[in-house]
């Protein structure tokens, strides 16, 4: 048997319901795995190991009793640093935020802490949720498990990390315009973004709130479905969460064979598309058409505006979000002012990095007076475009495959003096979000010894149906996704 | 108004709804005695995280209010996010409503006027400001209340109708009727749930363009709203006469001074940055509940005032004031119906504001009618009735406070009044029609208060004429 | 200005210089005919749910002022506001 830390969900659950390990006894050997590989990856701002143990222990305690166990019962859990969990520092990884405790758990966490999850701790990100690296962290970048010199992908590059380099069993996330499945394809892991709605967002620190979608990281997309499973559903706090529920485990291995699976010949021709990805990709979908799926192209004309519709609406949104963060109940306060206005300049200047500034800046710019209808209104009727560009699609098709990401993950600093390169690393995954629709990013090959990311989209609601297109092309592959950095090498 | 000039004025109206919790989240809205921050929570204090539900029942109360103000109510309505940075806004942003408001074009009648109403739209309330020092200009620093963030508030806005102090005080009066009598506001101004402001303008009499308008704010009640208007209207007349021009500001309106001052001026459009909240899906309005909320609407204020004049034949004045409060219009018609004659009973009403059941009144004011007791013992007895719930005709009967009508009884009390002040007798006689009070008053005396003074006042004329 | 975002001079060309490069990017949006095109601020059509007017105990006057930066007898703190109220 491999170390714990290296089992799934699946398995450890199947454990520690047989009493073979303890809760305890999986947190500690969590904690040590996290000790070997912390000083390199730093997916971590902070642990949790006191609330741990206390969760632990009581994982254990309904364990022995035999009530009240679920799935994620004694499963050590990250948590990215935008998810407020109460009584603990959560800062969306920005220093405007050091210090704050949040007095209540975000819905998600809740749900988690009910379930009898262990919080390991919280996970880095880029300031607010924005960027494509987690070098806009204003607490230093996590670095890739699987080549400490690149990035891990972002903006739940931490999370990723976590569940890659094995400092986590499972992880939450946050995505926005891919900051699920992009970290998940650059660091070799299993990242589903749900269909907008299908999870609270209530606690959830907004970047921007017409996109934002809570969802997990894990080695399988079983895993990962269970802790979809277990944060999804309607909430009375957050009113676009929607009352849909559904069962995304009965289907998953249903298989992919008489599915057609729709793959768009816009996502192969775009700009800094790298043949190694490529290569991968082309390899998956052949596997899957030899799995019984047909595949059908289809096109999304408009995926070369998504980009740009998207650096409107989320920055417009974000700027808006952002407001709030003025000093006066919480978060960081320059002193050395003498009256408000000065409190909130200085605070803001100091507060906050230069990418929150920029998308604060560019938002509040496609907002004012005489721009809006050029930029926001414009932004929001092409965002109905690419939205009937998938209604199309999806009327010759059931899912849609991809690559995830362009590029592999590439070298610390690369992109950051280039914001509209950094940018383009998404290309691939705006669109879905602009869609609402769900999304699941899994390992698919690798590049240069770097992995590829395959992209699955569904229909809105149908996350049931991308997760298990998903699970029939991991079954396919040969051996199972490891942690990666130690233990299977 | 100065000969050859007119005025005219539009007013925004805000109104705190009648709703036991908040507009976006479940704090109790009743915050007036509450200690600091003790009324708030997550979304009202804008933590990170926190995510606004909207309040069912907010929605209801503008869509009554825009049903009594004539106004269509939207099929598809939408909230959207106003933009600016101020303390008392914890979120950076106020939920408000832009383009899409739940109701759009209504009408309402004041004395004399029907005003066009241009919208009534739903947001939150901001938090409040106590400034250490003195006034905002010169205080260090300022202390930040957020239990009033996120009360439901209402917009009503009016067309530039008004012509007037008094028909834009008179409006808002009118306003403050309608929203008691249909439940949807409370509408104390004095207590901030009524506050208005007037966008007030002039121009030559006759002429078709608007003059440069100027917004009053800080005005705490119907009077400060008179004369505030009433000041700027002849400030703005003064300074067109003298050659000078209307800046385009907000000016607050100063209580101790008694004057209109400039606080902000708009030279710049104010940039709010609106656009749709994208945390509160877009309101689809049922037109079922929009007319079941229709049917259940009580008889409106002025309708009722119209009704009252009808059928109970009392002054159009009195009906006004009768019909300011839902409650006192009730009374004064249980009253008459309990079998007390309606001017009397609209008289009394208006002049003593009594606190009793309508059978009470009733008896109350019939023993006045019927000569059985004066004004002030009357008084005394409404006292009486209030404190423990007696009814009028015990209380005259338990303290024999019936008035002396009695002709021989009062006759011989005059006679003794006469005869002691032979002088003030004379001067009566002699014109003086002041020294007739001073016999009265020593009738009153002697009576104990308790003499028929009408009657006292007739059998005293006829003696000093008889003598 | 309006982001109260405190540019310094010499940071305002730095970031006039990115935001143009980005700007330049949305610009192709020009390209498409929108005209007959609704806008989708939601891309998941949702109901809007309203909720029942009632009351639930919401945080503590200590829970709420707890990351205050400034607090003073269960007030929030905040410098010399000079602007009048907007």
């Amino acid at each position: 048997m491999s170390a714990l830390h290296e089992e799934g969900l699946v398995q450890l659950h199947r454990l520690l319901v047989d009493r073979e390990v303890s809760a305890a006894e999986v947190l500690d050997d969590q904690l040590a795995a996290i000790e070997r590989r912390e000083p390199e990856v730093h997916a971590y701002l902070r642990l949790t190991d006191e609330l741990a143990r206390a969760q632990a222990a009581e994982a254990d305690r309904r364990l022995a009793a035999g009530d009240g166990v679920g799935a994620l019962t004694g499963i050590p859990v990250a948590l990215k640093d935008v998810l407020c969990v109460a009584g603990v520092e959560t800062t969306a990884g920005s220093k405007i935020l050091r210090g704050y405790r949040p007095p209540t758990d975000a819905t998600v966490v809740r749900r988690l802490r009910e379930a009898g999850a262990v919080f390991l701790g919280m996970t880095n990100c880029d300031e607010f949720a924005m960027g494509s690296s987690t070098e806009n962290s204003s607490y230093g970048p996590t670095r890739n498990p699987v080549d400490a010199r690149r990035v891990p992908g972002g903006s739940s590059g931490g999370s990723a990390a976590a569940v890659g380099a094995g400092e986590a069993v499972v992880s939450l996330g946050t995505d926005t315009g891919g900051s699920i499945r992009q970290p998940a394809a650059l660091c070799g892991v299993v990242g589903v973004k749900p269909t907008y709605g299908r999870v609270s967002r209530f606690g959830l620190i907004a970047f921007a709130s017409s996109l934002d979608q809570v969802g997990p990281f894990a080695r399988s997309v079983a895993d990962a479905a269970h802790v979809l499973q277990a944060i999804s559903g309607l909430d009375p706090r957050d009113a676009t969460s929607a009352d849909r529920p559904a069962d995304l485990l009965g289907e998953l291995e249903g298989g992919v064979e008489g599915m057609r699976l729709g793959v768009p010949r816009e996502y192969f021709e775009i700009e800094g598309m790298e043949t190694g990805v490529r290569v991968a990709v082309e390899q998956a979908l052949a596997a899957l058409e030899r799995a019984g799926a047909e595949l059908v192209e289809v096109s999304l004309p408009h995926t070369d505006y998504g980009l740009a519709a998207y650096y409107i609406i989320a920055p417009a949104e974000a700027s808006s979000n952002l407001a709030r963060f003025d000093s006066v109940r919480y978060g960081m306060r320059d002193e050395s002012a003498t009256n408000l206005l000065e409190t909130y300049l200085r605070t803001r200047r100091h507060g906050f990095g230069p990418e929150v500034r920029r998308r604060v800046m560019l938002g509040t710019y496609a907002l004012s007076a005489g721009y809006y209808d050029a930029y926001y209104l414009k932004a929001q009727k092409v965002r109905t475009l690419i939205a009937q560009d998938f209604t199309a699609a999806f009327e010759h098709c059931d899912a849609i495959v991809s690559a995830t990401s362009p590029c592999v993950a590439f070298p610390l600093g690369a992109k950051t003096e280039d914001p509209l390169q950094m940018y383009l690393n998404d290309v691939l995954t705006l669109p879905a979000s602009l869609a609402g629709l769900p999304g699941v990013s899994l390992p698919c090959g690798s590049s240069w010894n770097l992995p590829v990311g395959l992209q699955v989209l569904a229909p809105q609601w149908e996350d049931a149906r991308a997760l298990r297109v998903a699970r029939a092309f991991e079954a396919l592959q040969v051996s199972q996704p490891q942690p990666s950095g130690e233990g299977s090498r | 108004m100065r000969p050859g000039w007119e005025a005219v004025i539009g007013m925004e109206v805000h109104a705190q709804l009648s709703t036991r919790s908040k507009m976006f989240c479940t704090c109790s809205s009743d915050y007036l005695a509450a200690e600091p921050n003790a009324h708030v929570c997550e979304v009202c204090l804008g933590l990170p995280g926190a995510l606004p539900v909207a309040n069912g029942k907010a929605v209801e109360q503008v869509i009554r209010t825009a049903l009594a103000l004539n106004c269509k109510i939207a099929e598809h309505s939408k909230f959207d996010r106003k933009n600016y940075f101020y303390p008392d806004l914890p979120k950076g942003y106020q939920i408000s409503q832009y383009d899409m408001p739940l109701s759009l074009t209504g009408w309402v009648d004041i004395p004399g006027r029907r005003v066009r109403i241009t919208r009534v739209h739903l947001e939150e309330d901001t938090g409040k400001l106590v400034h250490a020092g003195d006034a905002l200009a010169t205080a260090q620093e300022s202390l930040v209340d957020l239990n009033r963030a996120g009360v439901p508030l209402m917009e009503i806005v009016s067309e530039p109708d008004l012509t007037s102090a008094d028909e834009a005080r008179d409006y808002a009066q009118t306003l403050r009727a309608v929203l008691r009598a249909i439940g949807a506001s409370e509408a104390e101004m004095e207590k901030g749930q009524l506050r208005a402001e007037a966008n007030v303008s002039v121009r030559k009499a006759g002429a078709v363009e608007l003059g440069v308008k100027t917004e009053l704010k800080n005005i705490n009640s119907f009077r400060s709203l008179h004369r505030a208007v009433e000041f700027e209207i002849d400030r703005q007349i003064e300074v067109l006469e003298s050659g000078g021009e209307i800046v385009q500001e907000t000016r607050g309106w100063s209580e101790p001074d008694q004057r209109t001052f400039s606080q902000r001026r708009k030279e710049f459009a104010d940039d709010y940055r609106y656009f749709p909240e994208p945390d509160l899906p877009p309101l689809t309005i049922d037109p079922v509940w929009v007319e079941g909320i229709r049917e259940a609407l009580p008889e409106l204020p002025h309708v009722r005032s119209k009704r009252l004049v009808e059928v109970h034949g009392i002054t159009e004045f009195d009906a006004g004031l009768l019909v300011q409060e839902g409650a006192t219009a009730d009374l004064f018609e249980a009253t008459v119906a309990a079998g007390a004659p309606a001017k009397p009973v609209a008289n009394w009403m208006i002049s003593h504001q009594p606190e009793l059941d309508a059978a009470r009144l009733a008896e109350l004011v019939n023993l006045v009618v019927g000569g059985t007791i004066n004004r002030d013992q009357a008084l005394e007895v409404m006292a009486q009735a209030q404190r423990d719930g007696s009814r009028p005709g015990d209380v005259v009967r338990d303290k024999g406070l019936a008035q002396v009508s009695d002709e021989g009884a009062l006759g011989e009390v005059i006679g003794a009044v006469i005869a002691e002040f032979p002088q003030a007798a004379a001067d009566f006689r002699s014109g003086n029609q002041r020294a007739l009070g001073a016999l009265l008053a020593e009738v009153k005396k002697k009576t104990d208060g308790r003499a028929n003074m009408k009657l006292a006042s007739q059998l005293l004329r006829d003696s000093l004429k008889e003598s | 200005m309006l982001a109260r975002l405190g540019l310094e001079a010499e940071e305002e060309d730095y970031y006039a210089q990115q935001l143009s490069g980005i700007l330049e990017h949305i610009g192709r949006l020009g390209e498409l005919d929108t005209d007959s095109i609704k806008p989708t601020a939601q891309a998941v059509p949702l109901e809007a749910r309203l909720r029942q007017d009632q009351p639930e105990p919401g945080l503590t006057q200590e829970q709420a002022l707890a990351n205050a930066p400034e607090r003073r007898s269960g007030f929030f703190v905040v410098k010399a506001i000079q602007d009048p109220e907007p």
